[in-house]
């Protein structure tokens, strides 16, 4: 039986057998429904660390700029009713513009960036927007399969008003060619929903002499009223 | 994105094995939040289908609006300082035993994973409506354990697989 989370078909599957990690680490049983009066938890009520000043600025980190292309990563976070959330903590990590992780176990023979660390933050206002200016992640390659790439993209998590709400992701760039070749995007069961994942070209964010734009909206789960065949 | 109709929820991906300077640990001691509370030292420990530790593994705890969040080492665990959930002299009775709620993210695992951590001996745990969802032969796996060599210490096992998998919840 499919559970709550994966009722809309917007979830991946705990095994997905292509990407090949799930096989030992997915449960096995089904999971255990909890009412929503026992699942409805608040978030902290102590608050988020204190955001730097550079948190959101990923080219400004260290005291030279990375090397690759400087984009600008915005969007809106809204519930399941498009209704703004605001407040909520964003963090994000990322390859170098070689598409080398700074991580101690990244084997990946590719040149790390001394002025490049990959990890950021940041909190949306009253209208649920957030923005990060960073470099364009490369694509890198894994072990999973025969000639394996991911393709380019940034980590997200997020922390929304209710422990329920808590998401993390992976954001994508349009167009990118390894999208059919990837287990981890392909494992989406509904491609509306593997289309929330890729972020849009956006001449209105792209900063002139400076940035390209990508525009990212994200929907956190709010409540389970809509059957998937409903929503849009 | 308009008021009427409903909208597909972002879906989730793996944090993959490199998320340590995104999902930074937040390991300042829980228990500085609960002055009174009987002190313990949580270890929670991750075990693959192969009962091979999980080393990439990160874990976030909830206990009562207060959040810690920990990788796994090399052998698969991770440590919390806090207190016992239900010692904490002005904490009030709900009609949930205490406990402290997991979410669990790794390499391999499409989606988080919950679960909660109860505590072997309470009197509490029979009327528990959360335990009362879990057939009874599993209830165990949601326990954590006193370290009978060292006292204050307490050990909760996660086994995403295998015969004693543990129980987890769709919230
Ligand atoms: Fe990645």
């Amino acid at each position: 039986m499919h559970g709550r989370s994966d009722l809309f078909g917007s979830q991946p599957p705990l095994l997905y057998p292509p990407y090949r990690s799930t096989t030992r680490r997915a449960p096995s049983r089904p999971l255990i429904r909890l009412p929503e009066s026992l699942s409805d938890l608040h978030m902290p009520v102590y608050g988020w660390w204190p955001i730097g000043e550079t948190d959101n600025d990923l080219t400004r980190q260290h005291p030279e700029e990375p090397q690759g292309q400087r984009i600008t990563v915005a969007g809106r976070v809204v519930d399941e009713d498009a209704r703004a959330v605001s407040g909520a903590l964003i963090e994000i990590w990322q390859a170098n513009a070689a598409g080398r992780y700074r991580h101690a176990k990244d084997a990946h023979p590719a040149p790390l960036d001394p002025n490049f660390t990959g990890g950021g933050r940041t909190v949306t206002d009253a209208d649920g927007r957030y923005e990060f200016t960073t470099i364009k992640p490369g694509a890198y390659p894994w072990r999973n399969h025969d000639n394996a790439w991911r393709p380019a993209h940034i980590h997200f998590s997020l922390f929304g008003s209710t422990f329920r709400t808590r998401l993390v992701t992976q954001m994508y760039f349009p167009d990118d060619p390894l999208f059919p070749y990837d287990p981890i995007l392909q494992s989406i069961p509904d491609e509306r929903a593997r289309h929330r994942l890729v972020s849009r070209f956006d001449l209105e964010l792209t900063r002139p002499e400076c940035a390209l734009g990508f525009s990212f909206d994200i929907v956190l789960r709010g409540h389970d009223a809509t059957p998937f065949e409903g929503r849009v | 994105m308009t008021g009427d109709t409903a909208l597909i929820a972002t879906p989730s991906q793996t944090v993959g094995p490199f998320f340590h300077h995104g999902l930074v640990p937040h390991a300042d001691p829980m228990a500085d939040r609960f002055p009174g509370g009987e002190r313990i030292r949580l270890l929670v420990r991750v075990t693959d289908g192969d009962s091979q530790p999980v080393s990439d593994a990160l874990v976030e705890v909830w206990q009562r609006g207060v959040f810690g969040r920990m990788p796994t080492r090399e052998d698969g665990t991770c440590e919390f300082e806090t207190v016992r959930p239900g010692t904490i002299p002005d904490e009030r009775v709900e009609s949930q035993a205490p406990h402290i709620s997991v979410c669990l993210f790794a390499r391999g695992l499409l989606r988080q994973l919950h679960t909660r951590i109860y505590f072997a001996g309470d009197p509490a745990l029979a009327e528990d409506a959360a335990l009362g969802t879990v057939p009874e032969e599993r209830r165990g796996t949601l326990l954590a354990s006193p370290d009978p060599t060292r006292p204050g210490h307490w050990v909760f096992d996660v086994h995403l697989q295998g015969e004693r998998e543990t129980v987890f919840f769709d919230v």
